[in-house]
């Protein structure tokens, strides 16, 4: 009897205690291979940038959608914000992939930080592993931010702060606040990374925005490092700054209409993003007439406006 | 010292005789509980039907676009196929609630309240004398707990579905077959405010009818309790 409570009970919670124990230690030493080239994969929607108003998918406060709405895209026809960039976010919202290298210590060959490099449009992500303390609230912010990250959990743990007012959440003119901060995590199964990006700000936003974004191992290497040049768009310097007033921003219905989406799941209303909100439209709902053009893979993009 | 090596090499030796632990007792996160769906991507293709003849981002093969073309919802009902739209290679997307619980020691079960679905994703070989069971909507789900690396180690949960009955991967029916098979990996991560996230990154591959794999990672938000569970059939109409 007591041979059998030994054998069947308490030495298998020793061994898998054991193996738990050497597996964790071998664990140490193992994070997985996050330095390469990781191509989108381009089947999940989470760009929205094609047409203006298009806030489907997000928790707005009411100052965040009026300050979405707001918003022209003229402002990017500006000369001194042509180059400004979308922010850190557009890291995974953004079309491209991802191009991630290691720097190391060469006295002891510790990661010191990853680097995710920049786009044209976009300015790169820097992740230091080192361990350094967050600057001060007072230190300056940027459209990069400031990132630590950790492993946890078999994952990179990322928090950016620090982020410059006027970065992005959302192409279409939705914007974050210098409160806003970003928790990453980048899971690797095989050749596939999924980045999960949770963005809070609690000045726009009444939820975090969470996007997920998977990548494939590129077997070739991939350079999206463009330098952004500044050019005549139409906008001379001293110019005001296009915008449009509350109540008189002309794109307003145009993607509902498009797609007959109910308006306040396009104004980016909280109760959108949940199972209820469906049964609630159920009755109401119309469904848009059949496509007859950019249906399929290659259109990717939602239908642009052809003025 | 030399008697507790000597000890451990017994125990060792003893424990050759002893049961493997279960996938429940070994499990390394906790996935049962409540789960609501966050939809903050996709929003348009979830939540809503799409245009009948859409089939953005999703890498339809040539053989899919007839069947994609001639989508009649209606008919699909009057057949009682109107659950094509729930099957194991869609379910995770459609908006509703997940009740995750261990049916047994070596079997995860997945209840929906869309579309009322039960998943059941099973630890370990199956027994060799098994009978091959008839494909549905749902299929035949092998489960493993799969190690990730990290200085706390991590780890997933990985999926592999097949045997499935043809279905739909969106509901205005952009067609997946049966010979379509799924691996998913479930992953757990901290919600900034408090809370836990489920994250569910989806690969769908199909010989038929897509061209390339289609790669979807819904969220979901735990839940306290079941107070908002609210099962409802499935429908071919919405």
């Amino acid at each position: 009897m007591l041979i059998d409570l030994v054998t069947r009970r308490i030495v298998p919670v020793i061994v898998l205690g054991l193996l738990m124990v050497l597996l964790g230690a071998s664990r140490a030493s193992a994070q997985f291979e996050f330095s390469g080239s990781w191509a989108p994969i381009g089947t999940e929607d989470v760009q929205n940038d094609s047409l203006p108003v298009d806030y489907l998918g997000l928790a707005l406060t009411d100052e965040g959608r009026t300050r979405a709405l707001a918003y022209d895209e003229s402002q990017k026809s500006m000369m001194e914000r042509q180059c400004q960039g979308w922010g850190a976010a557009y890291g995974v919202l953004g079309p491209f992939g991802l191009v991630a290298s290691a720097q190391t210590d060469p006295a002891t060959n510790r990661v010191v930080s990853y680097t995710i490099d920049s786009w044209e449009d976009w300015n790169g992500l820097t992740i230091w592993m080192d361990g350094r303390p967050r600057p001060s609230q007072y230190a300056l912010h940027t459209q990069a931010g400031f990132t630590t990250g950790r492993w946890e959990g078999g994952a990179l743990a990322a928090r950016t702060t620090h982020i410059k007012a006027g970065g992005f959440i959302r192409k279409t003119g939705v914007p974050l606040t210098d409160q806003a901060t970003i928790d990453w995590r980048f899971y690797r199964h095989g050749d596939v990374i999924t980045v999960l990006m949770i963005a809070s700000d609690p000045v726009i936003l009444v939820e975090p925005e969470i996007v997920s974004k998977s990548f494939r191992l590129s077997p070739r290497p991939l350079d999206y490092r463009t330098p952004c040049v500044p050019g005549y768009e139409g906008r001379e310097p001293g110019d005001g700054v296009p915008h449009f007033a509350p109540g008189q921003n002309p794109f307003a219905d145009e993607f509902m209409k498009f797609y007959s989406l109910p308006r306040e799941a396009v104004l980016g209303y909280p109760e959108t993003l949940y199972p209820e909100y469906r049964k609630k439209i159920r009755a109401t709902y119309v469904p848009p007439p059949p496509c007859k053009e950019a249906c399929g893979q290659a259109g990717n993009f939602v239908r642009r406006r052809e003025n | 010292m030399t008697r507790a090596i000597a000890s451990l090499v017994l125990l060792l030796a003893a424990s050759a005789n002893a049961q493997t632990p279960s996938a429940r007792d070994a499990a390394p996160i906790d996935l049962t509980g409540y789960w609501v769906s966050y939809v903050t991507e996709n929003w348009r293709y979830r939540m809503v039907t799409p245009p009948k003849g859409e089939y953005r981002r999703i890498p339809a093969s040539p053989a899919a676009l007839p069947l994609i073309n001639g989508w009649d919802p209606v008919a699909d009902e009057k057949a009682g196929n109107q659950c094509k739209s729930f099957g194991a290679a869609a379910i995770m997307n459609v908006p509703g609630r997940l009740h995750i619980t261990w049916q047994d020691a070596n079997t995860l079960r997945i209840d929906t309240d869309a579309g009322t679905q039960t998943r059941r994703l099973r630890f370990g070989a199956a027994p060799a004398t098994a009978k091959p069971q008839p494909s549905s909507w749902q299929g035949e789900s092998s489960a493993q707990w799969e190690p990730t690396s990290g200085t706390e180690g991590g780890s997933s949960l990985r999926v592999v579905t097949s045997n499935l009955r043809a279905g739909y991967l969106r509901k205005n029916g952009v067609p997946y077959s049966e010979r379509a098979s799924v691996t998913e990996h479930f992953d757990l991560a901290p919600l900034p405010q408090g809370g836990q996230l489920l994250l569910v990154n989806i690969v769908v591959d199909d010989p038929v009818y897509l061209n390339a794999p289609y790669v979807t990672s819904p969220h979901f938000k735990k839940e306290p309790d079941g107070s908002k569970w609210d099962p409802t059939p499935c429908s071919s109409t919405w």
